[in-house]
């Protein structure tokens, strides 16, 4: 029987498909609304200091036929009254009481996150969220992702909280550090519960070519902002790792946030080491609808795999993440190409002679457009099977027995490692490379 | 199969002979667009006559840069705009696009590329500029394709160009002979328009060259003569009763079309002989205008039909009935057709024999001979050693000049009729002959 209930560091869910603090959650309407599509908890737009918001907030980065693959804002955080947000609050506990509601925090002084972690108990909350994260707007008034990028400023406030706090604490981390870690660590000295990242990174999705400012535009100018969607979930998967595998950060629950948008990115997170997930584009783009494709793609691969909670899983993918002086130099893969399905189309030939290894040729015959791995070149790059639009055309085949093994750990140890530029043991040495005047001859 | 009521007013024309690749709008472009892969030498450009760099003004297309993209269409194809509407892209780049591989839709490449290049004529961008005076002259004869790209690429060389052409409008079969539904003749006209206001060539209109006297003067007056003259009418069958009201040339039955639209009256019954391309338009023609029963006729088996597929395949989806392996005997009636005598043909020894002891009568209104133009062979031997092939058509060498130093040539004249795209290859390429010619 799979069964997706989560207790995170103290929250109780049905399910760890996560509202991510942000426009979905502005309100008890949209997190009712979501929880009956199947969303089993939410984190309340971030409830605070007092703000006011510009008109023109999004920007996007659309890549081919793709809309927002990548996407910012400058909103701040809630502009609505903290009444309303609290009697809502309340309200959607009434209605779901087994779901989770955290409420996002973000005040300044000890007295503001006292009084104010006092109002969202009483509301009902089950847990809260510091938003640690923020790179726009409130960073200028030292508080979001100013407070993420002081480990000591972020210790302090965790330690308040949880002094003030009856329910858990989440400290949700910015992506805008050298080291995650260090921020990370310093949640879990402060005593936080658990942990959640990625926020939003800075950034600046576009100029526009007529006006001369970055979108989103409001009246000429921009500023930076927080990115989000698709094109940061390998950052986020990347920073989650890094505390998943932290000696001590991993020690409380993670909540991975980053660019979720489908049941595989679910899963990915979760063998990270996640054990819930939050989401906020996605749902921007396609509704509370998606959730659907979440659950019941992630129920599959829990019935195919023989799971039955999603902490039988969590955390598989962390042994398999290692430092790279560990991989096996031994081990390799060379392209090969399918004839039957190829289509000519020669981007692999194209991408392999411009940006590889030149080991792909194609035929003197032009009205055959298939081209051939010349195998000695082939240093198993990958490439061409990345840039073949093909369902398995290009596939690359191990041609290691598999019986040997070294790394480059194990060769420092031996003291066999290639100590000068011209060493006989370097990678490269006598590897095929064209003479560079074949750039001028060769034409097709 | 579609039942076509006959068009009485200019909107019924219009719906009867709907658009086939209507213009793309923004957002189909765009999508579109997105689809291309970016193929390393792409095949596309390979079967495309005039090598257009499709990968490139697709991406140009698709990065918002259609002025680019329209610039990269016409600097190599000087009817790019009507060319991506009328060329048989099936058989052409779109037929070579790599997604027919893997039973994708291939990238709709006429589309794309009149979408583009409509953007352009329609805000009257400005492209091009006509080269610095060199001095020297050019005469075209004949507005068609072939003319038309000649004269624009000799005009970027800095020639004056003068186009004298027989009818009055330009652009030759483009307006007066390809199918109504795949070019409206605004859209024809509006690109040679934008051309001619970039480009300034000037066109003679109603200005047939027929004579010795009228070639002599050419020959004086400009130091190189470019002969796109296509081909001629309709050929005479021979046939009993070929002279009856009600039988007409397949090129005039269109052109007669073209210019009057629903102002034409097709009767009930039509019979249109032939088994190439314009026998299949001839007969959609006639289905869209409305005629009860259109039977197309052919001396052959479906097989050996010299008509792309897909052209057949529109014929019959707008109503026309087929009939293989006939050839007409004799037309009947009394001073007006009323019927095509047809005996069967059948393939003795590999050669396909008429067997005159099985013959019929098709009743009928109208015939339409759909058999092939004659050329136009008696202009050609009144231009002093001009050598013709034994098909009629002008020899050219590599550079499209003919045995006559003065004259080069292109289009149908050199091709014995193939379609827009090759016209326009060929005048393109025959402008730069002459320059490389006259800059010897
Ligand atoms: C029914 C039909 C349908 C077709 N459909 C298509 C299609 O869908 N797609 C496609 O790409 N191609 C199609 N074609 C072919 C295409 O139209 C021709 O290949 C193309 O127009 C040839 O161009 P051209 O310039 O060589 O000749 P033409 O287009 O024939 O132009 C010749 C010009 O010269 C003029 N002229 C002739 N003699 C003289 C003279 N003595 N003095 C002055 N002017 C003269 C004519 O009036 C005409 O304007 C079709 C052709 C026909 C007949
Ligand atoms: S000119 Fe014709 S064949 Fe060439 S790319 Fe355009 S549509 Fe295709």
């Amino acid at each position: 029987m799979i069964d997706l209930s989560i207790n995170f560091g103290g929250i109780k869910a049905p399910n760890p498909f996560w509202l991510a603090s942000a426009p979905p959650t502005n309100s008890g309407y949209q997190i009712m609304k979501a929880f009956e599509a199947g969303w089993g908890g939410a984190v309340w737009k971030t409830l605070g200091v007092p703000v006011v918001n510009v008109s023109s907030r999004y920007g996007s980065v659309n890549y081919r036929n793709t809309r927002m693959m990548g996407f910012n804002n400058i909103e701040l955080i809630t502009d609505r009254p903290l009444a309303d947000n609290l009697r809502e609050i309340e309200e959607v506990k009434k209605y779901f009481p087994d779901h989770a509601v955290i409420a996002s925090l973000m005040v300044e002084s000890r007295a503001e996150w006292e009084q104010i972690i006092k109002d969202v108990e009483n509301a009902g909350a089950d847990g809260i969220e510091l938003n640690f994260g923020c790179p726009h707007g409130m960073c200028e008034r030292g508080m979001g992702s100013a407070v993420g990028q002081e480990p000591d400023v972020l210790k302090t406030i965790v330690g308040w909280v949880k002094e003030a706090a009856n329910i858990p604490v989440i400290t949700k981390l910015s992506p805008n550090i050298s080291h995650i870690t260090d921020p990370g660590l310093a949640a879990v000295e402060g005593g936080t519960d658990s942990i959640s990242l990625i926020n939003t990174i800075k950034s600046i999705v576009g100029i526009d070519l007529d006006s001369y400012a970055p979108y989103p535009i409001v009246d000429g100018k921009g500023t930076n902002g927080g990115y989000c969607g698709p094109a940061v979930k390998p950052i986020a998967m990347h920073m989650l790792k890094d505390l998943a595998q932290h000696p001590e950060i991993s020690k409380v629950p993670l909540s991975g946030i980053g660019g979720i948008e489908t049941w595989r990115d679910v899963v990915e997170f979760i063998l990270l080491g996640a054990t819930s997930v939050q989401v906020c584009t996605a749902v921007m783009h396609y509704g509370f609808g998606i959730v659907r494709e979440m659950e019941a793609g992630l129920r599959q691969f829990m019935e195919d795999k023989g799971y039955n909670t999603i902490y039988d899983f969590a955390g598989k993918a962390l042994p398999n993440v290692t430092e790279w002086k560990h991989l096996n130099l031994k081990h390799k893969v060379v392209a090969e190409i399918n004839a039957d399905k190829c289509v000519g189309c020669d981007l692999c030939y194209i991408a392999c002679d411009d940006g590889a290894h030149q080991a792909i040729a194609l035929s003197d015959d032009p009205t055959n457009r298939i081209p051939s791995i010349i195998e000695e070149n082939c240093v198993g790059c990958n490439l061409c099977s990345l840039v073949c639009p093909v369902e398995d055309c290009i596939t690359m085949v191990k041609k290691d027995d598999g019986t040997q093994s070294i790394t480059w750990n194990e060769r420092t140890l031996n003291d066999d490692i290639p100590v000068s530029f011209d060493d006989d043991r370097a990678g490269g040495k006598g590897h095929f490379v064209p003479e560079p005047s074949d750039a001028l001859k060769k034409k097709r | 199969m579609a039942e076509y009521k006959r068009p009485t007013t200019k909107a019924e024309f219009d719906k009867n002979f709907k658009q086939k690749k209507p213009l793309m709008n923004d957002t189909e472009a765009y999508y579109e667009a997105s689809r291309c892969l970016f193929c390393y030498d792409a095949p596309c450009v390979q079967a495309c006559p005039t090598s257009i760099d499709i990968p490139l003004f697709i991406k140009q297309i698709h990065t918002d840069n259609i002025t680019g993209a329209s610039k990269t269409i016409f600097d190599a194809n000087w009817l790019g705009n009507a060319c991506g509407v009328v060329c048989p892209t099936g058989v052409l780049c779109e037929g070579a696009c790599v997604y027919n591989h893997q039973d994708v839709p291939p990238i709709q490449i006429g589309r794309l590329q009149n979408y583009a290049t409509n953007t352009s004529i329609d805000s009257k961008k400005e492209l091009f500029k006509a080269g610095q005076s060199n001095g020297k002259k050019i005469a075209v004869i004949g507005a068609g394709p072939a003319g038309i790209a000649c004269a624009c690429e000799a005009r970027t060389l800095g020639y004056d160009v003068d186009i004298f052409e027989a009818k009055e409008k330009p652009s030759g079969l483009t307006v007066y002979g390809i199918a109504p539904y795949k070019i409206t003749n605004e859209e024809v006209l509006k690109e040679v328009a934008y051309l001619q206001d970039q480009l300034g060539f000037h066109i003679k209109y109603n200005n047939a060259i027929t004579s010795k006297n009228e070639l002599a003067a050419l020959e004086t007056k400009y130091d190189a003569i470019f002969i796109g003259v296509g081909l001629g009418a309709t050929r005479h069958l021979g046939l009993d009763g070929e002279d009856k009201k009600g039988v007409v040339g397949a090129v005039e039955f269109i052109e007669e079309l073209r210019m009057k639209h629903h102002e034409v009256k097709v009767p009930a019954k039509v019979v249109v002989i032939g088994g190439g391309n314009t026998a299949m338009d001839a007969a959609s023609e006639a289905a869209r205008m409305g005629a009860r029963k259109t039977v197309l006729a052919y001396r052959n088996s479906k097989e050996n039909m010299g008509a792309y597929g897909f052209e057949y395949d529109l014929a019959i989806s707008a109503g026309v009935d087929s009939l293989f392996n006939v050839t007409p005997i004799a037309i009947v009636g009394n001073g007006t057709v009323e019927g095509v005598k047809f005996a069967k043909t059948e393939l003795i020894e590999g050669k396909l024999q008429t067997n005159m002891n099985n013959t019929f009568v098709v009743r009928c209104d109208l015939v339409i001979k759909a058999t092939g133009q004659a050329k136009q062979g008696h202009l050609y031997s009144l231009i002093d050693g001009l050598d013709i092939d034994n098909k009629t058509r002008i020899i050219i060498n590599n550079e499209f000049q003919t045995s006559n130093p003065q004259y080069f040539a292109g289009g149908d004249a050199i091709n014995g009729g193939a379609e827009v795209v090759n016209a326009a290859y060929d005048g393109k390429m025959a402008a730069q002959g002459i320059h490389n010619w006259l800059n010897k």
